[in-house]
């Protein structure tokens, strides 16, 4: 397990430095370079196949780029692991797992833990408490197959919280629950904000970006805008970003794959 | 028989007493392993390895010409690599799917194994006696140095797993995860593949390589059907392997022409197939069993309905209602009515008249549950028209299922939002 290091003074909780991703020769981001700021809801918005996902998962590490970095708090992913959470999709596990719902949040908590050490008291109080913020403290012993779908986005969004990161990267906490899982869901990041964490959502609704976030990112492929939600989520911006793909650069793209341009990114 | 039970049981021969604990120890560690495997839906690649070690083992004793335990063992495990990195390559550096790969391996690797094999039996060593036993196992065969080799590599399978449990937990639940929190996933992964590696050579002398992979596929997917949590499918499926180990040896102790690994095999598929069924968390009996009482529920529901239909319609609670009353009001078989009959006599819910008319009444009880069921038909239709805005000639059948479902808490809920209604959108009473 990487030993935590020092935050570096000064600098943002995510920088990314001229990323490149591809998929089997399918250029999936190109050329993205941004910083993030401290204690903002930032939403990722874009359409399908832009590169959300994909942007998320090579800053924590589960995708390598072809070129480029990212930096956690000015240090490299490996010595900040601790200070990262990760609420993936839903779909990316087995819910058939034998496991509980308190089984899982209390896997928040091995990022503290050392190799062969079992979970504390501490950590199983921590883990509750994380299950009781998502209203799900009455499901602790259930088999998580019998968890509806917006009360699995809940236990995932315990477990991040048991974690207790700085900064939280989310990938569509919001899709597919009910109404009332969304309001909770949307009130706990509200909630990591307030306390000074980095939330990071990679959003699907375009209609409530704007109420929900402070800042959001407009991707496609490239980064089109970055900034606060005033300046940034405007008419203007979201046609670049939806707007059909980047004519040339697509182009490029095209040319580049037929001719086995782009290199395979290293394998995981 | 009986002799020969015991014989066995109080471990008088010396040879039973290594055999047995070098299956059990094989048993418990494949079984307990095997969970990992079958939940991280790596069970094929499991037989694939399991065939892939023979060209290894048949090399260690080419180059050693002799038996020896820890040769074959190297030898194995490292052929049992090769395969997994083939595999893994094959899959990441074409088109061709996992499992087509995984069929390649297992198929080419074991092919070659069998070559050797026929090498090894011709070239007139003395020492090969007894190595064609890898393809299936002779347990009989072990050696007490055998059995001290291959029962501590088991042994240590174990204490890896319970010393790795919390990781071993994580990595087969989310991956991701555990690599975004820092676990060293590559090492993680490496340190199961090598667990399965050395288990399957540890059990190749007594269940061999076709069909090692059994004992680590059929326990864990036995236990599976007996709980919800990963921590007791461990020890379920290790004891199922044990059970397994066990019954082997025994079948091939009283019978000396029947061989111990396919026998373990055996005892684990029955010992599977009574999991299935029989199994009380997850078993297909008590699915059965479900599904048949739902049904006679359902059944006996609806005759008290049809009887407060009769009822309703003339006005005579107390009147005999004939067999073919009830069938004209409400269609169903004769067999099926008759046995619904029967059985809401029994519970006191009707009254069987054996005069003319023969017939039935409904009893109080009987009347106050089928008001309780016609009241849940009328609200739900009531409340599809009236909240859901449902056109009521097209509400009658969704009605029809949902009053068997419906519990007291939602009848409240229903009585709350449609303010205690009197009729129901066909204009019939709603009965208290």
């Amino acid at each position: 397990m990487s030993e935590s290091a020092a935050k570096v003074k000064g600098a943002p909780p995510v920088e990314v430095h001229d990323l490149t991703v591809s998929y089997q020769n399918k250029p999936v981001l190109w050329d993205v370079d941004f910083e993030l700021p401290e204690g903002k809801l930032i939403a990722v918005v874009g359409p399908n196949g832009a590169g959300k996902s994909t942007l998320i998962k090579t800053i924590m590490g589960l995708i390598d780029p072809v070129s480029g970095h990212s930096l956690i708090y000015g240090r490299p992913l490996e010595q900040m692991r601790k200070k990262i959470a990760y609420v993936p999709q839903r779909e990316t596990v087995d819910w058939n797992f034998p496991v509980s719902v308190f089984d899982v949040v209390l896997m928040g908590r091995y990022a503290h833990l050392s190799l062969f050490k079992r979970p504390k008291k501490h950590d199983k109080e921590l883990a509750m408490e994380a299950l009781e913020k998502v209203g799900m403290a009455e499901f602790a012993d259930r088999q998580i197959s019998q968890l509806s779908g917006g009360q699995q986005q809940r236990v995932f969004l315990a477990r991040a919280l048991a974690q207790d990161a700085e900064i939280y990267f989310m990938d569509e906490p919001f899709a597919g629950v009910d109404a009332s899982t969304e309001d909770h869901i949307l009130l706990l990041l509200k909630e990591l904000r307030n306390h000074g964490r980095t939330v990071v959502v990679v959003h699907h609704d375009l209609q409530t970006v704007s109420g929900y976030f402070d800042w959001v990112m407009l991707l496609n492929l490239r980064l089109v805008a970055l900034g606060p939600m005033e300046t940034t989520f405007t008419k203007e911006n979201l046609q670049k970003a939806y707007g059909g793909r980047l004519n040339i650069l697509s182009q490029v793209i095209e040319l580049s794959r037929k001719e086995d341009f782009i290199r395979e990114p290293g394998h995981e | 028989m009986s002799e020969l039970f015991t014989d066995f049981f109080l471990l008088q021969d010396p040879n039973v007493r290594w055999v047995l604990a070098g299956t059990i120890l094989l048993g418990l560690s494949a079984g307990a392993l095997g969970c990992f495997a079958v939940l991280r839906e790596r069970a094929l690649v499991g037989d694939a390895v399991a065939h892939a070690v023979l060209p290894g083992v048949c090399l260690a004793f080419i180059f050693t010409g002799d038996k020896d335990p820890l040769a074959l063992l190297i030898g194995s495990v490292i052929f049992g690599w090769i395969s997994l990195v083939v595999m893994d390559f094959i899959i990441r550096n074409s088109k061709i799917s996992a499992d087509t790969s995984i069929g390649m391996v297992l198929s080419v690797f074991f092919g070659l194994g069998v070559v050797l094999l026929t090498y090894i039996q011709s070239s007139g060593n003395v020492n090969q006696s007894g190595l064609d036993a890898f393809l299936f196992g002779n347990a009989a065969s072990m050696l007490p140095e055998d059995v001290m080799l291959f029962g501590f590599v088991s042994l240590m399978v174990l204490v890896v797993i319970i010393a790795m449990y919390k990781e071993l937990k994580l990595v087969s639940f989310d991956s991701s995860y555990a690599k975004v929190i820092g676990y060293p996933l590559k090492r993680m992964e490496f340190l199961i593949a090598t667990l399965l590696v050395v288990t399957i050579t540890a059990g190749l002398q007594a269940v061999g390589v076709v069909l090692m992979a059994s004992m680590l596929i059929i326990p864990a997917a036995a236990a599976r059907y007996w709980t919800d949590s990963l921590r007791v499918m461990l020890f379920v499926a290790a004891f199922v392997g044990g059970i397994s180990a066990i019954s082997g040896s025994f079948v091939s102790y009283a019978a000396p022409s029947m061989p111990t690994g396919p026998w373990m095999v055996v005892s684990a598929a029955f010992i599977f197939t009574l999991s299935f069924f029989f199994a009380p968390a997850r078993g297909e009996t008590r699915k059965w069993i479900k599904r048949l009482n739902q049904k006679q529920k359902i059944r006996r529901e609806n005759i008290l309905k049809t009887l407060y239909g009769l009822n309703e319609a003339d006005g005579k609670e107390e009147k005999v209602r004939t067999l073919q009353e009830i069938i004209k009001k409400r269609r169903m078989e004769k067999k099926t009515l008759k046995r619904g009959l029967s059985e809401l006599e029994k519970s006191g819910m009707i009254e069987h008249y054996r005069g003319r008319p023969d017939g039935f009444v409904l009893t109080e009880t009987g009347r106050v549950e089928a008001r309780r069921i016609v009241r849940l038909h009328r609200l739900w239709e009531l409340y599809l028209t009236e909240k859901l805005e449902i056109a009521g000639d097209h509400v009658h059948d969704d009605a029809e299922s949902m009053e068997h479902v419906i519990t007291p808490e939602i009848e409240a809920q229903l009585l709350k939002i449609l303010e205690n209604p009197e009729s129901d959108p066909h204009d019939e009473k709603i009965p208290y």
